[in-house]
């Protein structure tokens, strides 16, 4: 089949996905610091940078839903069952056999069903979990008098071990998609897609892509 | 275009996000300047004593000096005789208990024990002259010692064991010309020797704080702002503010570092939320006791051993007392961490004559109250000074030893050494009943540390607390503190994940690697 370049990460995609890369890698290095785990900023630095990265991500968030709404694109993470038997089947057997991937990477449907389902459980799940946990941890107070009873929490312990289960999601996420992305055509055929925006992709009924922003603005109408 | 326009305005929130959050706000800056100007400011006295015919006439007893006061302070004796200085007591509402009056005059502490029978030898702290075993003393106004709190020459004191008495060689004239507000040396005669030796009893009020340097005690330091105790322990009408909860019980009249410097003082708003539960004392006083040692533990069981028929004792090499026949064996600590305690400014005590229903757990003499649910309720620090003191088993009740007397054969422990007649005439002059049977139990009695007040830099750190080992707080278990407490359920099971995963990956990278490299070999 004939290979074709496509323009498949929109620059935009591209930022926000190594902005929030970097981002929850420290705050994943300066939380575990914060829980005990190793000491290297100093406890009183590393809650400092923590919260200061937690305000940038959450301002990183905004902008991501705000682009995912707009585009489109959060459709691209709507999870679908089709096809998850195959695509887990790939990764158990067919990968070292040199089989195909089992579903088409194209510009309307970049993530395979298992990516989806992954993607989706992070944005719905794990990362709301971090950040409403992260959100309740920085303004979490005593209780105190003059406060509505009702409304005070009285314990840290809830939120932070919420905090922390999301944590450890995370970093197991991380160390997972960092050797999954090893599995494109190439070792480094994803990698590099996320980085300029090109991937080589097995060519189909589209047209020629260009990298136009509007392009696939107007396809996924 | 739109592209590089789209990325700018995404740096610049950014930038401005990181900004806003990197400069951290201002606390007023000039707050802490205010207090030095307003506190060094020099204070002169709107009289001279030294011109007064009446302070110059010849002064036959300690009490003519008192009547010459109250020929112009006239108001003054009713403002004394109510406070806790001269009754030796205060009025006090303890929840569950009622209205108890406490203090010196009825306390069963874990040093020295009890002040009854032994009032001739203990007077020497109390404001007034000719106490004895009677309440004679308190009805006379003119056994206030004025002069112990203001005489200004540092030459003034009181004979030891003289019921309160100065020594009558003294210059009296030229220390009653020459009275002003209290001094550090004022308070500290007796404040700073409790329990019957320097730094006994609090470990943060010692002799060296007469005259500190800043790094033993920020405030007091003659190199630095050089205040005086009257300075934070204001006093309106000779009312003092500020007190000790070794035997006070109610949430009133005390004195607090916040009303000077505010309940947010710090730059830093983590720091100043931190205000919310934990007293200033506990980040800013890292140890105590950083001159001289305290006393950390007082064995009476081991007192009235003799060599060849005579008291002795024994020194550490610090020259601390270790052990003295007339009061048992000592431990000492220098430069102690101290303990803390949730405190809701609160704290019921052991009364004389209170039932000890369980004498192998050790009895709280003092329990301060407060616990992280209490909305009052801050962390403190505090010295715990344990004791093993006498306790009559039949009537389970402390024992009050009668310790002094200036004969032989009157019963006093420290003239005798026998426990059966100490504890049999104590208990009578204290109204107690004794069954003849003596045992020791263990006491503890909890010290808040309020002075030798740190430098700002010396504060504790972070980590002292929010660390797994050895924190600060380890004994305080009613509450989740970021870095020390985990769930360790949720750490197991994501150490386990995160090793499955890593397994995982390795099995199957090496399973493709293999399959990689046998094809290759096919290949070619
Ligand atoms: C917007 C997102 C986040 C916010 C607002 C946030 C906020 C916080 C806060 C306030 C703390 C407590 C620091 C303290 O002791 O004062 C904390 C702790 C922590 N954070 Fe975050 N955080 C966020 C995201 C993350 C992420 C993405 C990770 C890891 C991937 C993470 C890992 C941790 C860990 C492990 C702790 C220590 C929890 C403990 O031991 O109790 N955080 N976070």
């Amino acid at each position: 089949m004939e290979k074709k370049q496509v323009y498949i990460y929109r620059s935009f995609e591209r930022f926000w996905h190594w902005m929030q890369s970097i981002l929850i890698f420290f705050l994943a290095f300066t939380g575990f610091e914060i829980h005990g785990t190793y000491s290297f900023f100093g406890f009183r630095e590393a809650v400092r940078y923590h919260n200061i990265a937690a305000y940038i991500f959450i301002g990183l968030i905004v902008f991501a839903i705000f682009w995912h709404l707009t585009t489109g694109e959060y459709k691209q993470y709507i999870p679908t069952f089709e096809n998850i038997k195959a695509q887990l089947n790939y990764y158990i057997f067919g990968i070292f056999r040199n089989a195909p991937h089992p579903t088409k990477k194209t510009v309307l449907s970049k993530l395979n069903p298992l990516q989806k389902l992954t993607y989706f459980g992070l944005k719905i799940l794990v990362i709301p979990l971090s950040v409403t946990s992260g959100l309740l941890y920085m303004f979490y107070r005593y209780p105190t008098k003059r406060g509505i009873e009702a409304i005070n929490i009285n314990t840290l312990e809830t939120i932070a071990v919420f905090h922390t289960i999301a944590a450890l999601l995370l970093v197991v996420f991380i160390i997972a998609h960092l050797y999954l992305i090893t599995t494109g055509h190439s070792v480094t055929s994803n990698l590099r897609a996320m980085l300029t925006g090109y991937e080589e992709l097995e060519g189909d009924d589209e047209p020629a892509p260009a990298p136009a922003e509007n392009k696939n603005e107007e396809k996924s109408k | 275009m739109k592209k590089i326009i789209l990325i700018l305005s995404v740096l610049g929130l950014l930038i401005v996000i990181a900004f806003g959050t990197l400069s951290q706000r201002e606390a007023d800056p000039t707050h802490l300047m205010k207090l030095k100007e307003e506190y060094s400011r020099k204070y002169t006295p709107p009289v001279d004593h030294s011109r007064f015919a009446v302070l110059k006439q010849k002064f036959d007893s300690p009490q003519d000096v008192t009547k010459a006061c109250v020929t112009c302070h006239n108001t003054t004796p009713h403002q004394v005789m109510n406070g806790n200085h001269w009754n030796w007591e205060r009025e006090e509402f303890v929840s569950g208990r009622g209205i108890i009056y406490l203090g010196k005059k009825n306390a069963i502490n874990n040093f020295c024990i009890g002040t009854t029978g032994n009032e001739k030898s203990c007077a020497k702290c109390h404001i007034g002259y000719g106490m004895d075993a009677t309440d004679r003393v308190y009805i006379d106004s003119t056994n206030i010692d004025c002069l112990i709190c203001h005489d200004n020459t540092e030459t003034y004191a009181k004979a030891p064991e003289k019921a309160g008495n100065p020594d009558m060689t003294l210059d009296l004239n030229h220390i009653a010309a020459s009275v002003g507000r209290t001094k550090r040396s004022n308070c500290g005669v007796c404040h700073f020797y409790g329990g019957g030796g320097n730094n006994v009893k609090h470990g943060d009020l010692e002799s060296a704080m007469f005259e500190p340097t800043t790094d033993l005690d920020i405030h007091m330091g003659t190199d630095g702002p050089n205040l005086q105790c009257s300075a934070c322990h204001t006093t309106r009408l000779h009312n003092i503010s500020g007190k000790l909860y070794s035997l006070s019980s109610m949430n009133i009249s005390r004195a607090f570092c916040e009303d000077c410097h505010t309940s947010t003082p710090h730059e830093d708003d983590i720091l100043n939320e931190h205000t919310i539960k934990v007293a200033c004392q506990s980040c800013h006083i890292p140890e105590y006791a950083k001159e001289n040692a305290t006393k950390m533990y007082w064995d009476w069981s081991t007192a009235g051993r003799l060599k060849d028929g005579e008291p002795y004792h024994e020194e550490d090499s610090l020259g601390n007392h270790t052990y003295i026949s007339i009061k048992g064996s000592f431990k000492w600590e220098r430069n102690v961490k101290p303990d803390y305690v949730w405190f809701n400014g609160t704290a019921s005590h052991y009364l004389q004559g209170d039932i000890i229903k369980d004498p192998s757990q050790i009895t709280v003499l003092n329990q301060l109250h407060g616990s992280y649910a209490d909305y009052d309720s801050k962390i403190v620090p505090v010295k715990i000074h344990v004791a093993k003191q006498p306790y009559d088993p039949v009537n389970k009740i402390l024992i009050k030893p009668k310790l002094y007397s200036d004969r032989k054969g009157e019963g006093a422990f420290w003239m005798d050494f026998d426990w059966q007649a100490a504890a049999k005439i104590g208990m009578r002059d204290a109204g107690l009943p004794f069954s003849g049977k003596i045992e020791f139990i263990e006491t503890a009695m909890y010290w808040p540390v309020n002075h030798q007040v740190a430098k700002k830099e010396k504060s504790v750190d972070c980590i002292e607390c929010h660390t797994t080992e050895n924190s600060r707080l380890a004994g305080l278990n009613d509450f989740y503190l970021p870095g020390r407490d985990r769930s360790e359920f949720v750490d197991t099971t994501g150490l386990i994940l995160i090793i499955l995963t890593l397994i995982g990956i390795a099995l199957h990278a090496s399973v493709r690697i293999a399959v990689h490299v046998k094809n290759r070999k096919r290949g070619n």
